[in-house]
């Protein structure tokens, strides 16, 4: 048995579906990036001045990391719990069930998609950018692998949700009432430094902050929290989840009676 | 060699329903074998644990002599499953979905290319190969799970109700393509409601009821124990009200025609022979029994 044919196909198969909807999965994160960037870079943004700890960068410059991961972080969630439960919904997940791929394979396949999502739209979003403000990248190398390692983490966080979904509500309650506000909250418009004390511990618990502030170190060289932290984090979650969710298909949770 | 090996399978699903109470199947290599059961009797608990698709809660499968559980990936490559359902995505175009299915059991893009192409002609849908799935008929849409069942090619089929829904002269199509398939040395268990189809195509038979297999025999030994026969015969000449043929129950059922029921130790020379009967300008004699379907429900019923 091939399972490197079985695990290209799937990723192949989950590539062409985003493709196929592109009008659903690249063309509203570009419409909103540019929407966030008008009005809180250009009209609000610019009354704004500088982040403590980010002294000489513009507000936008500041936020251009925070938008990619906002990005990054909801599409490839999305992408993944949508492709899951859509291929449970229509039966499609026996395709796979029935045939011999190993759990492995189908893990990676399914985040496979995820993460092609996450970073087209990274690069949608870096492009959209260039068209109100210019910046250069601190470490490529390094921005590159952290757009890579948050989508593999919210993609294996997706199938997770795809797992346990039974309608279709249950893949837009975990987006819209959690991952959402706390992607809001973690540092993406603003520094943490000019929170209050109590809201800076609700901040500072956000494990979304280190992993924006991760990124923002990739690409502006600075960060106003140790990046290794976030690094550090982002791998225990990574790791741990995609133990959990190996498990699940293992024991065929949400998938067989 | 044993193409499908089942010892002891139990299954009972979360809402306490016991779907199979530890059924033993045995079907040889090169069979055509039916597995009939009524609904909720337990055939497709046991199609699903066989293609993975449910948890088995104890027992063994061997599929061509592999223990599923010992050697998951190369059981699964001698097995290809059509299920009752509809299990593809209705966005996909029809190839593209075919070759998927190809692509998850290993087989090269190339290698599937060309039995997609030799699959969807034998079935007559090759016109359909970049057609939307969901732009099918019901009848094209089973054919589609039939080719993506044997992209493979596997040794073991497994069909849950293949013809469910579709039109007498494709049913008659398929098993044509079904016949084909099996000479060619490809094992195959149907599941079916049209006992017709299986007294036609299998050889061989095991009958589960309520999760048990209640009969496991060949077609022949079993509709041996039919009890009695039902022939309708017809006559260009008014059957006389107060008709009796001696040893044979009768029914008049129009002026010009009649049935009689034949014990399966009586002779129909019997009948034949009798001086009632000889009078008759009999113009046609139809058997009224669906054979299988009587032995069917008789077993079925006894439980």
């Amino acid at each position: 048995m091939n399972h490197l044919q079985s695990l290209k196909t799937l990723s192949y198969v989950q590539v062409r579906r985003i493709l196929r909807i592109w009008i659903q999965t690249i063309i509203p994160p570009a419409i909103t990036t540019a929407l966030y960037f008008l009005i809180f870079g250009e009209l609000i943004g610019s009354r704004i001045g500088e982040m403590p700890g980010y002294e000489g960068l513009t507000y936008l410059e500041f936020m251009v990391p925070g938008l990619i991961m906002l990005a990054v972080i909801t599409n490839s969630y999305a992408n993944v719990a949508s492709a899951f439960f859509g291929a449970k919904f229509q039966k499609a997940i026996e395709e796979i069930l029935i045939s011999p791929m190993a759990n492995w394979a189908i893990l990676l396949g399914f985040i496979a998609g995820g993460i092609a999502r996450g970073v087209l739209v990274g690069i949608v979003v870096v492009l959209v950018s260039l068209f109100f403000t210019n910046f250069g990248i601190s470490n490529i190398f390094l921005t590159l692998f952290s757009i890579l390692l948050t989508s593999t983490l919210f993609s294996i966080l997706g199938l997770i949700n795809g797992v346990y979904a039974r309608t279709f509500d249950d893949i837009s309650i975990i987006p819209t009432f959690v991952l959402t506000p706390l992607i809001y909250l973690g540092g993406i418009f603003y520094s943490v430094e000019i929170l209050s004390d109590q809201w800076q511990f609700f901040s500072k618990i956000n494990p979304i902050l280190y992993i924006v502030n991760f990124f923002r170190y990739a690409m502006l060289g600075t960060s106003e929290i140790d990046p290794a932290f976030g690094f550090i984090l982002i791998c225990i979650f990574t790791v741990g989840f995609f133990a959990l969710a190996y498990y699940l298909l293992h024991k065929g949770v949400g998938v067989k009676d | 060699m044993k193409a499908l090996e089942i010892k002891n399978l139990k299954k009972i699903y979360a809402n306490k329903v016991e779907a199979l109470k530890g059924i033993d199947l045995i079907v040889e290599s090169g069979d055509f074998f039916a597995l009939l059961g009524p609904n909720g009797a337990g055939k497709s608990t046991t199609i699903g644990i066989i293609s993975s698709l449910v948890n088995k809660d104890q027992g063994s499968i061997s599929i061509c002599g592999v223990d599923i559980d010992e050697n998951f990936a190369l059981a699964k490559t001698k097995l290809g499953v059509v299920n009752q359902e509809f299990n593809f995505s209705q966005f996909e175009k029809v190839r593209d979905v075919i070759m998927a299915q190809a692509g998850y059991y290993g087989v090269s893009p190339k290698l599937a290319s060309a039995r997609t192409e030799k699959y969807l002609k034998k079935l007559g849908i090759w016109d359909k190969r970049d057609v939307f799935i969901r732009e099918l008929s019901g009848g094209q849409k089973r054919r589609v799970m039939i080719i993506k069942a044997l992209i493979h090619e596997p040794e073991l089929l497994i069909l849950d109700e293949p013809t469910a829904g579709v039109d007498i002269e494709l049913r008659r199509g398929l098993w044509d393509f079904l016949i084909d398939i099996n000479k060619s040395g490809t094992t195959i268990i149907l599941t079916t409601h049209y006992l017709e189809e299986a007294e036609n195509l299998c050889r061989n038979i095991a009958i589960i009821d309520d999760g048990t297999i209640i009969e496991n025999t060949n077609m022949d030994a079993l509709l041996k124990k039919l009890e009695n026969q039902v022939f309708t015969i017809e006559t260009n000449q008014n059957v006389p009200e107060n008709l009796k043929i001696n040893g044979f129950n009768l029914t008049v059922e129009d002026e010009k025609k009649f049935s009689v029921v034949v014990p399966k130790d009586v002779s129909m020379n019997t009948l034949f022979e009798n001086n009632s009967f000889k009078q008759l300008q009999v113009t046609n004699i139809k058997n009224q029994t669906n054979r299988l379907e009587e032995l069917f429900l008789n077993l079925t019923s006894k439980k």
